[in-house]
């Protein structure tokens, strides 16, 4: 009786997902999409926007849960700094191809992409260095105070842009040579998607080579375990938190910049990305990189497919989707698939 | 002039918010192997902790080398010449036995990665398991070869044979020796008489938050009647000495 309770969740969330993929296999005919054994096409290319989607969230979460694992700060300004970098980029892309409107993908090279993908996010790290730095340096360990803190940096902050930057969404051009389209089961399908997906692939291994191969990556590691003990053993845990805010705030920074050259950039992107973060970070687990890429493919997977899978009259609901499937992971996993307790 | 003792405690006074847990620890040691025993409750590990600064003393001095070091951050403490070895272990879960080692390595030091392993070839054949992975003994081998990577003058042991099988205690006797004569200072606090005695020559009893007594090798353990006023032990633990009680050689702190 008891057994059965406890594994009642896992039963729920097993169902659940085994009803999901008899659906979308079989019974979707009644979507925009159809069955995926009547229009495999349709099926791919969804799949692949879940894929490549999730490449975006997970540069942007990663560096939020990165902050969170080592200094239990829940930084409320990740999405602003998303923004910022956003916004940077834009005007430095602007500047160096000399010319604010109907910038053409042709016009532009990898290097008037890249260049200010950098200069985006290093203003970002930089940004995100001075907040901890001057503000939350000094209320280390008080976790709701930073939020607070965070919270109302994010407000100014998105004033400040929307004075600097205006009300206008803006967009990011992507470079010509990654835009093109190919075919896939008889769809066309944009390599800008894919050129995202790659990005966010060599920012993952970056990560991983850095966490795991370098001594300053340890140090970050052990941390997360245990901060006092790495101070016991001589480190200088606050040079130690400053770079992981600068990466942190970088990683927000280049998933700002992926994210205005797909889907633009303007005022309110900021808290959405928060939350986007948040979702990803509390469905892997916070503090957990390897939490953070299974979060964004299973939260990509939900928003990639929900508006194509619904029946057509219920596509509307297709955000409430994203809630369910927060509930069902904290149902099974209360701290989220890598998480553990504090 | 006299050189200054590697450590002097004098005063030390700390505890956590209005209970004080130190009353009034004086201590003075060269480069040798102190124990330091005791019930539980009567502050051996709050004086570790506010040695290395995790707990930062209220009141009293610490002098290593003569500097004053209390209420130094525990990292200006790690790097001026003390290491712990908390209770508990408290190993890097998620980091493996090289990683533990990789992350403090520096070029120059005196003990390596490769010292570590030599002197608990345990280690070695464990390099790549996990520090939540692996047995107790194995855990205490790898606090005790974290702390040496610090090259340290003086290593902090708080409670290391807790949970250990003799073979283990064995083996970290023998490295408390083995550091003595490299000229590493140890400090161990102990509630297991028979580990401590075997570790350190000379034993304080820690009563209340204050020293109260010393002794020399071990005199304790043929003394159930101090063993039980001290430690609260029975006469009788496994103790295969005559329990004559003729030499009386407590001098008070």
């Amino acid at each position: 009786m008891t057994a059965t309770r406890r594994r009642l969740p896992a039963l729920v969330t097993a169902a659940v997902a085994a009803a999901a993929v008899a659906w979308v296999l079989f019974l979707a005919a009644d979507t925009p999409a159809g069955t995926a054994l009547d229009n495999p096409g349709t099926f791919m290319v969804t799949a692949l926007d879940a894929v490549t989607f999730a490449g975006l969230l997970f540069v942007a979460a990663s560096g939020f849960t990165l902050i969170f694992g080592l200094m239990r700060t829940v930084n409320m300004a990740h999405g602003s700094l998303f923004l910022l970098a956003a916004y940077v980029a834009i005007g430095v892309q602007q500047a160096m191809l000399g010319k604010t409107r109907n910038i053409e993908p042709s016009e532009v090279s990898l290097v008037d992409w890249l260049v200010p993908m950098l200069v985006g996010a290093t203003v970002a790290a930089l940004a995100g260095m001075v907040i901890q730095q001057v503000f939350l340096q000094w209320n280390e360990g008080q976790e709701l105070r930073q939020a607070l803190i965070t919270l109302a940096i994010t407000v100014v902050l998105a004033d400040q842009m929307l004075r600097e930057f205006g009300g206008l969404a803006q967009r990011m051009v992507w470079p010509g040579s990654v835009t093109h389209f190919i075919e896939i089961f008889g769809q066309r399908y944009a390599t800008t998607r894919l050129f995202m997906l790659g990005v966010a692939v060599v920012i993952g291994v970056l990560l991983w080579l850095w966490l795991n191969k370098t001594r300053l990556g340890l140090v970050v590691r052990a941390g997360v375990d245990d901060r006092q003990m790495v101070r016991g053993l001589g480190i200088n845990i606050r040079v130690v938190f400053a770079v992981v805010f600068f990466a942190g705030a970088f990683l927000a920074g280049v998933g700002g910049v992926l994210g205005a050259s797909f889907s633009g950039a303007a005022p309110g992107t900021d808290g959405s990305w928060l939350l986007n973060s948040l979702v990803v970070v509390i469905i892997g687990g916070l503090g957990s990189i390897k939490g953070a890429a299974a979060g964004s493919l299973l939260y990509g997977t939900v928003v990639a497919f929900s508006p194509a899978y619904l029946p057509t009259q219920y596509s509307y609901y297709a955000i409430i989707l994203t809630f369910g499937l927060l509930a069902l992971v904290l149902a099974v996993r209360p701290y989220g698939l890598y998480g553990r307790p504090a | 002039m006299t050189e200054a003792p590697l450590l002097e405690v004098r005063g030390l006074r700390a505890g956590y918010g209005a209970s004080v847990v130190l009353e009034d620890v004086d201590l003075r040691m060269g480069v040798e192997a102190v124990g330091v025993i005791g019930r539980n409750g009567m502050g051996k590990t709050t004086l570790c902790d506010s040695l290395v600064g995790f707990l930062p003393p209220s009141g009293g001095r610490v002098l290593l080398h003569g500097k004053p070091i209390e209420g130094r951050t525990p990292e200006k403490i790690a790097r001026s010449g003390i290491a712990y070895v908390p209770q508990g272990r408290r190993l890097f879960t998620s980091l493996t036995v090289d990683e533990h080692l990789a992350m403090l390595s520096r070029r120059g030091r005196r003990w390596t990665a490769p010292d570590v392993y030599k002197l608990f070839p345990r280690l070695a054949e464990r390099k790549r398991h996990r520090g939540g992975d692996l047995s107790g003994g194995e855990q205490q081998m790898l606090a005790f070869g974290r702390a040496l990577l610090l090259d340290a003058d003086l290593i902090v042991m708080d409670e290391p044979s807790e949970g250990l099988a003799p073979a283990i205690v064995d083996v970290l006797v023998d490295a408390v020796h083995h550091l003595v004569d490299e000229g590493v200072a140890v400090l161990v606090v102990e509630q297991n008489l028979r580990a401590a005695v075997r570790m350190a020559p000379r034993q304080l009893v820690m009563v209340s938050g204050r020293i109260e007594a010393e002794f020399a090798g071990d005199e304790l353990l043929d003394r159930p009647d101090l063993q039980q006023q001290y430690l609260g032990v029975g006469a009788a633990t496994g103790d295969d000495a005559p329990t004559d009680a003729q030499k009386a050689g407590t001098t008070d702190a």
